[in-house]
């Protein structure tokens, strides 16, 4: 690029104007060439890795220890995703997984779009601060709370079940709250005192105007919130103790401590466990990176 | 809530900061749509701060009530907890190699992104895809690519000739290679990026090429001063993640932090002391020292951000 930049200067120096806007007319299509080509390189060095999963997860052990490797797998072994689904109870932690992710993403909603709400469409004293407040909280690491947080559980006798994973869902999440409050200040407060003068109450307001007005912005963080959800290791890691609780993240995990070397059964485990993460954002890219955007911005 | 209503109104009404009843009605109904969070804040935030506080002073291993110790666990930690300074290493090693070299990455995907290329939303897609691959996944991926014999990174090199090495079970090398892992996942913020470029008003170009400015100099004058405020928040976002990671770390070494304790990172070790020897108290004040580095930090992020960061809007 900065080659191309300094030969145009010569250039132009060289034979005056006529020339300068020919080489002018010429570079960005000699830009977008090279643009093209640099993107299409990266592009494909970071795609390899789901290939090498794909291929590694259909592969017979004996192919897997080829020099060079081989990227075709032949013969096809589908029993490595027969082996993955069995070897651990797959069925099982998938619907704990997803269990979980979905209580989430329905008390994530509820929660953060009430608060949301109360941060953005009603003037109350002290709310300012209090919103500062909210958003100090983004700073602290989780590692402050952790442990208390652990021995709140505990006393509860919730230590070994799912309930430290979902119920808190319901008291928010202030990142959520902070994407969903800065949306809901970009509806018009027309709409609202209109409603108000008709009597409606801040509730209905909530429910009737401002709740489907942000439905991009909900879509959103129920995405985030899934996604969270179903990667999520830590949680399900320090609060699930009994095996038929597991998710798939810990799954898979324990999946690898056993068995290092079956890498076809472990690459198959890994795909199921990518692939609904890779359809939801294939359906939903538009919002999703709507949503990411948002999270960006001021 | 309805005690606090009854409190209010039983109140004997004082004229001089009396309340509106509009403005009071507007407290109230603000308070309760706030208070899923309000309990939240109190419950699973500011207790536990403050509890964490407190343990980190004691001796606690949960089944017994913690024992005051006074400044017993700051002391090991500081003075003779060899692994704490190494994980402290090993932390300050990645958050000053990864958490630069991403934002320089997504920055320069980003910019060449903006240049209105046809099929952008194609490669925006292609480099978004790693970030949303949970992070256990990815790291069984990862550990197949970068197996030392069979893996598919070595074979690369091997092919162009250049020396191999152990990746993850080299303890010279398996923090690199965690960063290597890392950067797969740059996405994200490239995305941001790629938001905060679009933002940039075309006239400000124009300008720029009236004035004479070439590709780099409009880079350089225009869009990085345009965006310093994204690259801002992506930096804070990014250190303080980088201060807390875990997962992968974790996964690829079975929570040991090896080879050698080089994976051995901040909060793999506090993982390690609160849940594997149940030495809360130990952990808890490993956590607020933490806390206490990473504000101190954002504090000066935040001080230097009037030197570089530039708001629209806001007139000097």
């Amino acid at each position: 690029m900065a080659n191309e930049s300094i030969s145009s200067q010569s250039l132009s120096l060289s034979s005056g104007a006529t020339q300068d806007r020919t080489v002018r007319r010429h570079r960005p299509w000699l830009r977008r060439i090279v643009g093209h080509l640099v993107l299409i390189v990266l592009a494909t060095v970071f795609t390899i890795p789901f290939f090498w999963l794909l291929s590694t997860s259909l592969k017979p052990p004996e192919q897997l220890f080829r020099l060079p490797p081989e990227w075709i797998p032949s013969p096809v072994m589908w029993s490595n995703y027969a082996k993955a689904t069995t070897f651990i109870p797959f069925f099982r932690y998938f619907g704990n997984t997803l269990y979980i992710t979905i209580f989430n993403v329905f008390a994530i909603l509820v929660s953060c779009s009430l608060v949301a709400y109360g941060f953005a469409r009603i003037q109350w004293p002290g709310r300012d601060s209090l919103f500062m407040v909210l958003i100090s909280t983004l700073m602290i690491p989780g590692a402050v709370t952790l442990i208390p947080t652990f021995i709140i559980f505990r006393n509860l006798g919730w230590v070994g079940t799912p309930n430290p994973l979902t119920w808190p869902a319901f008291t928010g999440n202030a990142f959520y709250i902070f994407l969903l409050r800065q949306f809901f200040l970009t509806i018009p407060n027309e709409l609202s005192a209109a409603a108000k003068i008709d009597g409606a109450s801040e509730f209905q307001i909530y429910w009737r105007i401002i709740l489907p007005l942000a439905r991009a912005a909900l879509a959103a963080v129920a995405l985030f919130t899934f996604m969270a959800n179903w990667n999520d290791f830590l949680g399900p890691l320090i609060y699930l103790s009994d095996k038929n609780q597991f998710t798939l993240a810990i799954g898979l995990y324990g999946f690898l401590s056993r068995v290092r070397t079956e890498w076809g059964p472990l690459m198959a485990a890994s795909t199921i466990m990518i692939s609904p993460v890779l359809v939801l954002f294939f359906f939903t890219q538009r919002t999703f990176i709507q949503g990411i955007t948002m999270t960006g911005i001021k | 809530m309805t005690v606090w209503q009854e409190l209010a109104a039983n109140r004997p009404q004082r004229r001089s900061w009396q309340l509106t009843r509009a403005v009071r009605r507007d407290l109230r109904n603000g308070l309760l749509f706030v208070s899923p969070w309000l309990v939240g804040l109190c419950v699973f935030t500011l207790y536990p701060i403050l509890a964490s506080f407190y343990y980190s002073f004691t001796v606690y291993d949960i089944i017994s009530p913690p024992q005051f110790a006074g400044l017993a666990n700051y002391q090991d930690l500081l003075t003779t907890d060899p692994l704490f300074w190494k994980a402290v290493r090993n932390t300050l090693y990645y958050v000053a190699v990864a958490v630069p070299l991403y934002l320089c990455i997504a920055l320069a995907v980003a910019l060449l992104l903006n240049m209105k290329l046809r099929g952008m939303a194609l490669y925006r897609t292609l480099f978004f895809l790693p970030s949303i691959v949970p992070d256990v996944a990815s790291a069984m991926l990862w550990a197949w690519i970068l197996n030392p014999q069979f893996g598919l990174l070595n074979a690369l090199l091997r092919g162009l000739g250049i020396p191999t090495v152990g990746w993850l079970s080299d303890p010279n090398w398996s923090k690199p290679a965690l960063i290597l892992i890392g950067l797969w996942a740059f996405g994200s913020s490239m995305v941001i990026f790629l938001a905060a470029l679009q933002d940039v008003p075309e006239a400000l170009y124009e300008a720029a090429e009236l004035d004479g400015a070439g590709l780099l100099r409009k880079t350089w004058n225009v869009t990085l001063p345009m965006i310093t405020p994204t690259i801002f928040f992506n930096l804070v976002l990014g250190m303080i993640g980088a201060f807390q990671y875990f997962t992968t770390a974790f996964v690829l070494s079975q929570g040991t932090g090896g080879p050698a304790s080089s994976t051995l990172f901040y909060s793999l070790l506090l993982y390690n002391n609160a849940f594997s020897y149940f030495k809360m108290g130990y952990s808890s004040a490993m956590a607020w020292l933490l806390f206490a580095f990473v504000f101190l930090l954002t504090w000066l992020v935040f001080k230097s951000a009037n030197r570089w960061v530039y708001y629209e809007g806001e007139n000097a």
